[in-house]
């Protein structure tokens, strides 16, 4: 009864599955719809029935190399091929290269008169057929109930359509069945009672005037499988379903370090910046400077060489490039490079599921190193608590899954104790800064700090966040008996320390001059008495020398005189002289 | 009109009606000889009968959307009209293939052309 594969070792005795291809459904089934087995799938008109058949049939044939075959009971190959042709499936192409057929059956029960027995071999003949000629692992058929219009007899027609699902199981075909919802029942007719080992049920609701898909599987029989109901979505690259939640926490850790853009921000955070693959909430209200934070750091990224994801849902990338320039950012040549890919769409525009979906698509499109969300508040406008938790989750599951950096803003409610108004998302959140009003003396400025910051040990400093011509800075606030000063209250408190330092200073400055002077006059006095003893010295020493003279002219007077009278003068002329000049010194 | 007749009687066929089967079964083979009955009975030989087995030929199948087994078609005159089942109700049939009444009509209608 159960196929037993050994491809999957772990899987050996339970149902083989295989794969549909389509992103999302393969996850939350466990690999696929049962190998061999028929699944029903149950939807209301418009749920995306038949999207999810053909989608099968289609990524079985070029994916899988699964030939199929599509048996219409509503559409023609023609209008079915014209309806997929959107979605980029070729299927004329697919028919041509035999790797699908396709059939339209048509019951239109005003030209039918029955007399007598019958059955539907016919169905059959066709099937078979069709499956002979593709050489078909896949059937989709769509939409089976629409036999039960062109038949009068039920009898008749429940026989043969369990005997539908009897052929299909033992050609070991792997179908998928399309049904309308009944009321009350999955399916109008009561299809799901022949078969029992695969319902998925499709829904499309309208909440708050935004519509959203859902999927659940109902029934799989042996084996598990989620449960919820999945939202998915149908675009321009066929369907995609959104788990819920990643089943593990199983994400790495990386240690390296991405810069935050703001140099004095890194310095708050270890001087390094966040975590790569983290992910960063920034709250703030309105105008608190969250999307100019979040352009530093998509900025950053882009310096890098990497490539950032900016989804705004604010301003358009014109209107970004615009007003960031006027604080210094010129995104236009990232824009350019294609390093910096901005998506702005409105929030309105679609549920939340959409939103995450299409975030989805775009990250697994161009593989960016970063996103930034701007704000995230937008998305979950109008949804519950518990729903924005979920999605946020899944959203950064998603993100860290593929090591990605997710920065995210988030408007919050002026007056609101903030920590406290976004408790349901903290959890998720690795480092999350705060952006913070400060009232002071008829004047508000911008406060940041980081509120937590997981695996490093950030700043716990209130900052002055400052947006210049240059960029952000961060300028420590100024912290004193009058509490935390910002704005004009910190400058002006400045400009008084700068002018005590002013003061100080010239009186230092004073006093240098006043001892220059001083040691000027000193000097001058020296200088003086100097003056004054050289021309003393100089007075003295004509003194002397006229003394002498004066004692030699005496000493000749005297000699002249002894000559004069007769006396011997050698032997005593000597002696008055050495007297002399003993004398004048 | 065509002239090439395989199973009819005449050469000139009012009505052509074309009956589909799946091998031998026994409503195959019933639906069959009802056919020839009513046809003999109401339309005097200015009819033709073709018989076509699925089995063999199953990418017929597709042209006249056929489903149930057995199902008469009648190609001509036109609007093409389809009775699924073993042909045993006669007025059913006659009323499907619309002969009961215009069946004089179409006779005269072969009569001149």
């Amino acid at each position: 009864m159960p196929n037993r594969t050994h491809s999957n070792g772990h899987m050996l005795a339970s149902l083989e599955k295989v794969p549909t291809g389509i992103k999302g459904l393969d996850e939350i089934s466990g690999g696929g719809l049962p190998k061999g087995r028929t699944t029903i799938v149950s939807g209301g008109p418009g749920c995306g029935k038949t999207m999810l058949g053909l989608e099968f049939l289609v990524r079985g044939a070029v994916e899988f190399n699964e030939p199929g075959v599509l048996m219409t009971f509503e559409e023609t190959p023609e209008e079915m091929t014209r309806n997929v042709a959107s979605l980029g499936f070729n299927l004329k192409d697919l028919a041509d290269r035999k790797k699908l057929f396709l059939d339209y059956v048509y019951v239109e029960p005003s030209e039918i008169q029955e007399t007598g027995e019958y059955d539907l071999e016919g169905l059959f003949i066709r099937l078979q057929h069709a499956v002979e000629t593709v050489g078909a692992k896949r059937v989709v058929l769509d939409t089976l109930q629409a036999l039960f219009s062109g038949f009068s007899n039920p009898g008749i027609l429940r026989a043969e359509i369990r005997r539908v699902f009897r052929w299909l199981k033992e050609r070991g075909l792997t179908a998928v069945v399309t049904a309308e919802k009944g009321d009350g029942t999955l399916t109008r007719h009561g299809l799901e009672e022949y078969v029992s080992d695969c319902v998925i049920i499709l829904d499309h609701r309208i909440n708050d005037q935004t519509s959203t898909r859902r999927m659940r599987i109902v029934k799989y029989r042996g084996t598990s499988h989620g449960a919820d109901e999945y939202p998915f979505l149908i675009d321009e690259q066929g369907m995609s379903v959104l788990p819920l939640t990643s089943l593990e926490l199983g994400q790495g850790a990386s240690t390296e370090r991405v810069p935050s853009g703001v140099a004095d921000l890194d310095e708050m955070l270890e001087g390094k910046g966040y975590f790569r693959g983290s992910s960063i909430l920034v709250s703030g209200t309105a105008g608190s400077g969250k999307t100019t934070l979040a352009t530093s750091f998509a900025d950053a990224t882009c310096r890098r060489g990497e490539r950032c994801l900016y989804i705004g849902f604010e301003e358009s990338v014109k209107q970004l490039e615009r007003n960031m320039k006027s604080v210094g950012f010129d995104l236009q040549p990232w824009v350019k490079k294609g390093l910096l890919v901005h998506e702005a769409w409105r929030p309105t525009q679609y549920g939340m599921e959409m939103h995450l979906l299409r975030i989805h698509k775009l990250v697994e499109k161009l593989k960016p190193r970063s996103v930034v969300i701007d704000p995230v508040t937008n998305l979950i406008t109008g949804s519950t608590e518990k729903e924005v938790h979920a999605m946020l989750m899944r959203l950064i599951d998603f993100l860290k899954g593929r090591e990605i950096t997710s920065f995210m803003t988030s408007l919050t409610a002026g007056g609101d104790n903030l920590e406290q108004s976004e408790v349901s998302i903290s959890s998720l959140i690795d480092t999350w800064i705060l952006l913070r009003d400060a009232e002071l003396n008829g004047e508000r400025s911008r406060v940041l700090h980081v509120l937590k910051s997981r695996g490093m040990a950030h700043s716990n400093q209130l900052r002055e966040f400052v947006m210049t011509r240059d960029r952000i800075k961060l300028i420590p606030a100024y912290i004193g008996s009058g509490g935390v000063l910002t704005g004009s209250s910190r400058v002006a408190q400045a400009a008084r320390e700068k002018a005590e330092a002013l003061v100080r200073q010239e009186e230092v400055q004073r006093r240098q001059q006043e001892l220059d002077r001083k040691r000027r006059a000193l000097q001058a006095q020296i200088d003086a008495l100097q003056t004054e003893f050289a021309a003393e010295e100089e007075e003295m020493r004509r003194s002397i020398e006229q003394e002498q003279e004066r004692a030699q002219t005496l000493e000749e007077g005297r000699e002249t005189m002894a000559r004069s009278r007769g006396a011997s003068p050698r032997s005593k002329r000597k002696a008055p002289m050495a007297k002399a000049a003993g004398h004048g010194r | 009109m065509k002239k090439k007749s395989k199973g009819a009687e005449r050469p000139v066929a009012a009505v052509v009606l074309r009956l589909y089967v799946a091998g031998q079964t026994p409503k195959s083979l019933a639906a069959l000889s009802n056919l020839r009955r009513i046809c003999t009975e109401h339309l005097e030989g200015k009819y033709r009968i073709e018989v076509i087995d699925l089995v063999k030929n199953p990418q017929l199948a597709q042209g006249d959307q056929i489903l149930a087994i057995p199902t008469l078609v009648r190609k001509l005159p036109p609007p093409i009209r389809k009775i699924i089942g073993d042909l045993s109700n006669t007025g059913r049939v006659l009323v499907g293939l619309n002969l009961h009444e215009g069946a004089g009509g179409l006779r005269a209608r072969a009569a001149g052309g």
